[in-house]
């Protein structure tokens, strides 16, 4: 019989290997799923890899679906390596919308030519503000950030909400609940002309860079790494718990309403329904399959953003609800967590003069 | 089942074990006879605890054969070894602390029928209990037993399931004297009735009180086995680390100068909400050292972790430096330059999938040497790590290396380097050399020595009551959260502080 054993230290091939052969089992589990739905998988994964990677406009989309999602994702890298659960990016990211639409809309600001630092600035504060509040009850009282962020998230989906049905609504929507649109200088300027990627694309990268730089380069950071190996050894070194997690959730929450912000400014031009798909929770799987590293989160989202792309179009050709793409993802994050685990053990078949010996008493 | 005295029981031979990038067991010959205390010997590494568990099926050989009684075996799990009659206690007891002692045994016992009698296994248990010398109430819960107690538990499990080969792991390391000669005792009996006794262990006390025979690993080889009664302590330890023992211990009086820590009246609960210190008043001085006496939980962690800054005092006060520190932070704590060797290496002193050097400025990260600003630099790092590595003699593969994968001995080198470079002042140094061999021990106590000579206080806590007298000037034996007394290093015996550490007060023991 074939038996698992703990490893006593772990695969030097896990690094790689968990998260591809996790995402390869996911997509055969979903084959099973899709293949149950009446769909050929192998048409719609063929249709799904097709669209975002087929033509240069796929490449273009699938970046710009990346640009939120390599935010998001270091929004909950981040507090995840002081082993802080931040499920809020996606709150995060419609406060950084909506604060970048008040500086637009309801400031001087917007028709001037430093409307798109200021709207930025904005939605990085107001994403920051929002993750102050379980951050704040993390610190202060104890309360558990999973819960508390994952639950404003519905609050935040719901001010928008508010905001464009009421007080922000466009007299000239016709009823539709949409804020006015940005004016052209509040727009967000394409990085590749004729395209939709914008400078977004040249931020997410440098906050890719940025945090790593903090990560290994700051006094910071090395409270945030020490944090999160060891609090109890941080509490030894005389590491500040309470302040570390105010810090570190004010960034995460930055992180993600500059992505909101961008969507804002550049995709939509105006505060919307819909804005994100889903890039918030998108972002956790982008974390984990990232295993937590700043730079693998840039190439993870461009996979996930791809993912996006392509359920959008296996919508079109094969009339497949968009959950599927939820579906491949939280297979994904299910695959992956559970690689995680599995990856810490090996199989071992007995030997045959073992068993031999087994069965001599 | 137990055999004739004499009788080969056990017989190991050509065991090799390979764990990653060392080999624990190279080629290891053992034998275990009925009736003997077989005492296995060696510093930490050299592969006693490696042997011993593939004996009782926990790990499996990459070479080598075992016979039992003459047949040829492989355990392939602790059960499987159990059910020939081979059991083992660990460091570490595995008992369910809100449990009975005969619920206990029950839980671990062979298969029996779904009704339990409970009054009849008490009556057992009690009667074995009786024969072999262990007094342990029977329905009394494992939470409330002293560790000894828990210690007599595990050995009634072992013979409960019929062991007739019992192998104890460091079994004195959290005993008081009285308990380690009571342990002996039921150790003889057991023997005397055609059992073997397998001892783990590097004291080399031990091996000369209650050892038939030895047998000396170093560096995974067997280096000879040898009879209890044709050898001395001397060719033991030169077996052991393969030179003569020193006595580096040469210590010159020294004036102490003015008082670095002061508590007085200390009171605090421990982690359950019980009374842990009760009104505990010390003193230490520069160029002191003070050792703390006592057996584990009689309030030594509470003590340590107030001075450190890590926990509340309900009442009392306490002086670093000269100043009132009372309720001061572990940051204002280290700010005071108070240098902290923790109880728990693995657990509080290290981060352990961080590098080494990044461990080794765990505490100094924010000195100004270490980059300018929020900027760390990490230049400055490597370079600070590659400094003390060098000094402190820290075996690692780089300053990078996670300090997670370093040896016990070299963890606690790591630690205590990082505690000393800061030049501290005071030095709490907890439990400083458990578990660390001969080697590892003798230069951390050189170390403490140094530090001393230099002008620091030093508050010493150990269980070792030899090393708390080897480097004490001045020793305070604790029990029940309260002093039982403070004695001059060299005016008390052995024996007295053994009693205090009991409970018994000065007046009452002298």
């Amino acid at each position: 019989m074939i038996r698992a054993r703990a490893r006593t230290e772990p695969s030097p091939w896990a690094v790689v290997a968990v998260p591809v052969i996790s995402t390869l089992g996911a997509f055969l589990a979903g084959a099973a799923l899709l293949a149950l739905a009446g769909v050929n998988p192998l048409v719609a994964y063929l249709d799904l890899v097709s669209d975002p990677f087929g033509s240069v406009f796929g490449w273009t989309e699938t970046i710009v679906k990346a640009i939120p999602l390599i935010l998001t994702g270091l929004a909950v890298l981040l507090p995840a390596r002081m082993r802080l659960w931040n499920i809020g990016a996606e709150g995060q990211l419609q406060l950084g919308a909506i604060g970048a639409s008040w500086v637009v809309l309801w400031t001087p600001l917007g028709h001037t030519p430093v409307a798109v630092p200021a709207l930025l600035l904005a939605g990085m504060a107001a994403g920051a503000l929002w993750c102050l509040i379980p951050a704040v009850l993390r610190a202060w009282l104890n309360v558990n950030e999973t819960i508390t962020t994952l639950l404003l998230n519905y609050i935040a989906l719901l001010l928008v909400d508010y905001l464009i049905y009421g007080p922000w609504k466009d007299p000239a929507s016709r009823g539709f609940p949409l804020s006015a649109p940005f004016p052209p200088a509040a727009r967000l300027p394409a990085l590749i002309p004729g395209t939709r990627v914008h400078l977004g694309l040249l931020l997410a990268l440098a906050a890719v860079a940025a945090t790593m730089f903090l990560l290994t380069r700051t006094r910071f950071g090395f409270e945030i790494r020490v944090l999160g190996d060891n609090p109890q050894a941080a509490q030894y070194a005389g590491i500040n718990l309470g302040r570390n997690i105010l810090l570190v959730m004010a960034v995460a929450g930055a992180l993600a309403g500059l992505a909101g912000a961008g969507e804002a400014s550049a995709i939509a031009g105006r505060l919307e329904r819909g804005l994100s798909p889903g890039y918030g929770y998108t972002g956790i799987i982008v974390a984990w399959l990232a295993r937590l590293n700043p730079l693998a989160t840039a190439i993870v989202a461009v996979l996930l953003g791809a993912l996006f792309l392509g359920g959008d179009g296996l919508q079109i050709s094969l009339g497949l609800p968009i959950a599927v793409v939820s579906m491949l993802q939280g297979l994904i994050f299910f695959f992956v967590l559970g690689g995680e685990r599995l990856a810490g053990y090996r199989l071992a078949a007995p030997t045959p003069r073992g068993a031999a010996a087994a069965k001599s008493r | 089942m137990a055999g004739e005295p004499g009788h080969l029981t056990v017989d190991m031979r050509g065991i090799t074990k390979r764990f990653p990038g060392v080999v624990a067991n190279d080629g290891v010959d053992f034998e275990i006879a009925a009736g003997e205390i077989h005492a296995l010997l060696g510093e930490n590494g050299a592969g006693k605890s490696t042997l011993m568990k593939i004996l009782y099926g926990f790990y499996q050989p990459d070479a080598g054969e075992i016979r039992l009684r003459g047949t040829r075996h492989r355990f392939r799990s602790p059960r499987d070894a159990l059910r020939q009659g081979i059991g083992m206690v660990f460091q570490q007891f595995m008992l369910v602390p809100s449990f009975t002692v005969v619920e206990n045994i029950l839980l671990s016992g062979p298969a029996h029928t779904w009704r339990i009698d409970a009054g009849r296994a008490a009556a057992e248990i009690a009667a074995q209990a009786a024969r072999y010398g262990m007094a342990v109430d029977p329905s009394a819960r494992i939470w409330q037993l002293s560790t000894g107690e828990q210690q007599r538990v595990e050995i009634l499990k072992l013979l409960a399931r019929g062991a007739d080969v019992l192998i104890l792991d460091e079994p004195t390391s959290v005993l008081t004297p009285q308990e380690t000669r009571d342990l002996f005792a039921t150790l003889r009996r057991l023997a005397a009735e055609g059992r073997a006794v397998v001892i783990i262990t590097h004291k080399l006390a031990e091996v000369a009180s209650v050892a038939t025979r030895v047998t000396v690993l170093r560096g995974g080889r067997r280096i000879g086995t040898v009879s209890a009664a044709e050898t001395s302590s001397q060719q033991l330890a030169r077996m052991m680390i393969g030179r003569d023992a020193v006595d580096y211990v040469r210590r010159d009086e020294l004036t102490p100068g003015p008082e670095v820590l002061g508590v007085e009246d200390l009171w605090a609960q421990s982690d359950r909400g019980l009374p842990a210190l009760r009104g505990v008043s010390l003193s230490v001085r520069a160029g002191e050292i003070v050792g703390i006496a006592g057996v584990a939980g009689n309030g030594q962690r509470e003590l340590g972790e107030i001075v450190a800054g890590l926990r509340r005092l309900t009442r009392g006060t306490l002086r670093i430096g000269g100043y009132d520190r009372t309720g001061a932070s572990p940051l204002d704590v280290i700010r005071c330059g108070v240098g902290h060797i923790p109880e728990d290496r693995q657990g509080v002193g290290v981060a352990p999938r961080l590098g080494v050097a990044d461990n080794l400025v765990l505490k100094s990260y924010r000195d100004p040497r270490f980059g300018r600003g929020p900027l760390l630099d990490r230049r400055a790092v490597t370079c600070h790590a590659r400094d003390l590595i060098a000094e402190f003699a820290i075996q690692t593969p780089g300053p990078d290396a996670p300090a997670g994968t370093l040896s016990g001995g070299n963890l606690q080198r790591l630690i205590l380097a990082r505690e000393i470079a800061g030049r501290p002042r005071l030095i709490l140094a907890f439990h400083p050399t458990r578990g660390l061999d001969i080697g590892a021990t003798e230069s951390i106590h050189r170390q403490l020595l140094t530090q001393r000579r230099a002008g620091a206080a030093v508050l010493l806590i150990s269980e070792d009551l030899d090393e708390v007298l080897l480097l004490s000037d001045r020793v305070a034996v604790i029990f029940g959260g309260e002093v039982m007394g403070v004695v001059r290093a060299g005016e008390a015996s052995a024996e007295e502080i053994g009693l205090m550490m009991g409970g018994a007060r000065r007046a009452e023991a002298s």
